[in-house]
């Protein structure tokens, strides 16, 4: 199979150390050392609705689960032959000891429609987890800021953090997921429509409560991301936010799901990928149309 | 079975390459794919200096397919050169650089950087039509194309392949004005020209308005387009345009392509490459044909 271009063969591994270099072994037996990672058919254990268009699946895959960072995402692709990309969906908690990994969704489309109508036992194909996830820091005073289905990935984040912990939730109207926060944290809602909770923004509810200190946590719609910046900017404190793009691979090789990032050039900024840069990034750093 | 092709003098040990733009330059994929198995790699677009590209949304899915309008982001060609080569010179497969400009005189610069470069060829990119400068603009103007190719071609030091756009009243006007340009090979069919629009905004999803259409859908006419452009000029041809399978390959390569690109499919299944490369040896071993060079063309 090899050509004669007088090159050895070397291969790259991947492990949780990098690449590991294994130089001039013979195909055979570069084959059963090499593992590399592959989509993967989980089965599906709950697949139910929280929650007007708001989905709960929970799919047992060990490894996922095992290596899950608070803050990272998993793709999910359709059967459907006609829907060819993946769905990007946060990881909304993961159980370690079980193997099992749960995503939160909402219906937006075609793709997450077929997702909805899954059922206990049936398989769904996954990668993961991808991105970054969020950098978890000891403090006195955790903020974690949800909007909507921005929320669930900031479960998994409550589960984790260690000290003092405040969540503030804010929907367009009802709510989901409030009681699994309360079992980690003092939990604020907030709604537009003022149906559960304070009427308003989170971020009002956020003012109201009194946020002074710590690091924020937060994931949510853009709007809502902006507003947590500029009042981490007032406050002086360090604010990691979770972004949302439309993603072609999902694994930073198409260059599809940018986002603005503050640079010191002509332009004042550069792009990164949401999905292998992010999608968590300090939020000092980011730029909002 | 002999799976090994030659396209203008460079031996690769199977048709199977990687579509520019989707596949980065291996980094990503080597984690999934073990790219000694590929005949090629054909990196993404890359430019005499950095380029940021468009606004988000970049990427929309369409019924069998996607759009996307990236713009050709790239970090230019020296960081390519101090980054990407040596990653992928780890490898035992065929390095092909495409290479993007807004003007003639950008496209020989890269060119120029490239010659003592340790790749296997270039692919000229005139048919991207995400940016507003060159790339399309020549690639639709068959004295451009010409033109554009017969310039990169007195400074490039290794082969030269033109990738040509599909987006035309007649691809064999442009693919004989690139062969006449002094091209070595020609790779079809770049993105078709797309919209998508959401109807509750009454507004295009794309930043850009438009972007290029790809994936199993435009399969159809790039197939048709490679046996237009077999039929019409004597350069060897890299054929894409929704290769999902080793089936679809098999398809290009009947229809008279040489190599073939998987692109899009790459996104859908990450392992996309290796099961065409398996697939054309399935084909092969079922059909009874030993040699892939047989298929190129080969059909009533």
């Amino acid at each position: 199979m090899g050509n004669d271009s007088g090159r050895g063969t070397i291969v790259y591994r991947n492990d949780l150390l990098g690449y590991h270099m294994s130089i001039g072994l013979e195909r055979e037996d570069i084959m059963c050392q090499e593992s590399y990672n592959d989509k993967v058919l989980a089965e599906i254990v709950v697949n139910e609705k929280i929650a007007d268009r708001v989905y709960r699946m929970v799919f047992r895959e060990k490894q996922i689960a095992e290596e899950a960072r608070a803050g990272q995402f998993i793709n999910v692709y359709c059967k459907a032959e006609s829907r060819i990309l993946p769905r990007p969906i946060s990881i909304c908690e993961v159980d370690r000891e079980n193997g099992l990994v749960t995503i939160v969704y909402m219906i937006v489309g075609m793709g997450t429609k077929e997702f909805s109508e899954l059922k206990t036992g049936d398989k769904v194909e996954v990668l993961g987890p991808l991105g970054n996830g969020f950098t978890l820091r000891d403090c006195e005073d955790n903020v974690i800021v949800g909007g909507g289905v921005g929320a669930p990935p900031l479960l998994e984040v409550v589960k984790r953090l260690p000290g003092k912990k405040r969540v503030f939730l804010g929907f367009r109207s009802g709510a989901f997921l409030v009681d699994e926060f309360r079992k980690y944290a003092e939990v604020y809602v907030a709604t537009d429509d003022g149906s559960v909770g304070d009427k308003g923004t989170v971020v009002d509810l956020m003012r109201k409560v009194g946020v002074k200190s710590g690091n924020i946590y937060s994931c949510g719609p853009k709007p809502m991301l902006a507003a947590v910046q500029d009042m981490a900017e007032e406050l002086g404190i360090n604010a990691q936010i979770s972004l949302e793009e439309r993603m072609g691979c999902g694994i930073g090789a198409c260059v599809g799901c940018i986002c603005k990032i503050k640079a010191d050039n002509e332009v004042g900024y550069t792009y990164k990928k949401v999905c292998k840069d992010g999608p968590i990034f300090d939020a000092k750093e980011v730029m909002f149309e | 079975m002999m799976t090994s092709v030659n396209i203008a003098g460079v031996d690769f040990k199977n048709p199977v390459m990687t579509a520019s733009g989707t596949f980065g330059s291996g980094r990503e994929y080597s984690k999934f794919v073990d790219l000694n198995r590929l005949g090629g790699v054909v990196v993404k677009g890359v430019a005499s200096k950095e380029w940021l590209g468009n606004p988000a949304p970049r990427i929309a899915e369409t019924y069998g397919g996607m759009l996307n309008a990236v713009g050709l982001q790239n970090p230019g060609v020296d960081v390519f050169i101090e980054e990407d080569i040596p990653f992928l010179r780890q490898y035992d497969t065929n390095i092909i650089v495409n290479i993007a400009g807004k003007t003639v005189e950008e496209y020989v610069e890269v060119a120029k950087r490239l010659r003592d470069a340790d790749i296997d060829m270039i692919e000229l990119n005139i048919s991207c039509p995400n940016v507003k400068e060159g790339g399309v603009a020549f690639g639709t103007d068959p004295k451009m194309a010409e033109y554009v190719t017969s310039e990169v071609k007195k400074y490039a030091k290794q082969p030269l392949i033109v990738k040509l756009s599909p987006n035309v009243t007649d691809i064999t006007e442009i693919a004989r004005a690139v062969e006449a340009g002094g091209a070595d090979a020609v790779s079809l069919i770049n993105t078709l020209l797309g919209m998508k629009i959401d109807i509750y905004k009454r507004k295009p999803i794309l930043a850009n308005r438009v972007g290029g259409f790809s994936g199993p859908a435009i399969k159809p006419v790039a197939v048709r387009m490679v046996n237009q452009v077999y039929n019409s000029i004597k350069l060897p041809i890299i054929g894409l345009g929704g290769i999902c399978t080793g089936e679809d390959a098999i398809e290009f390569i009947l229809a008279g392509a040489t190599g073939v690109a998987v692109g899009t499919a790459n996104f859908s299944n990450p392992r996309a490459t290796i099961d065409v490369v398996e697939g054309i040896e399935r084909y092969m071993d079922v059909m009874g044909v030993g040699d892939v060079n047989e298929l190129i063309g080969n059909i009533d």
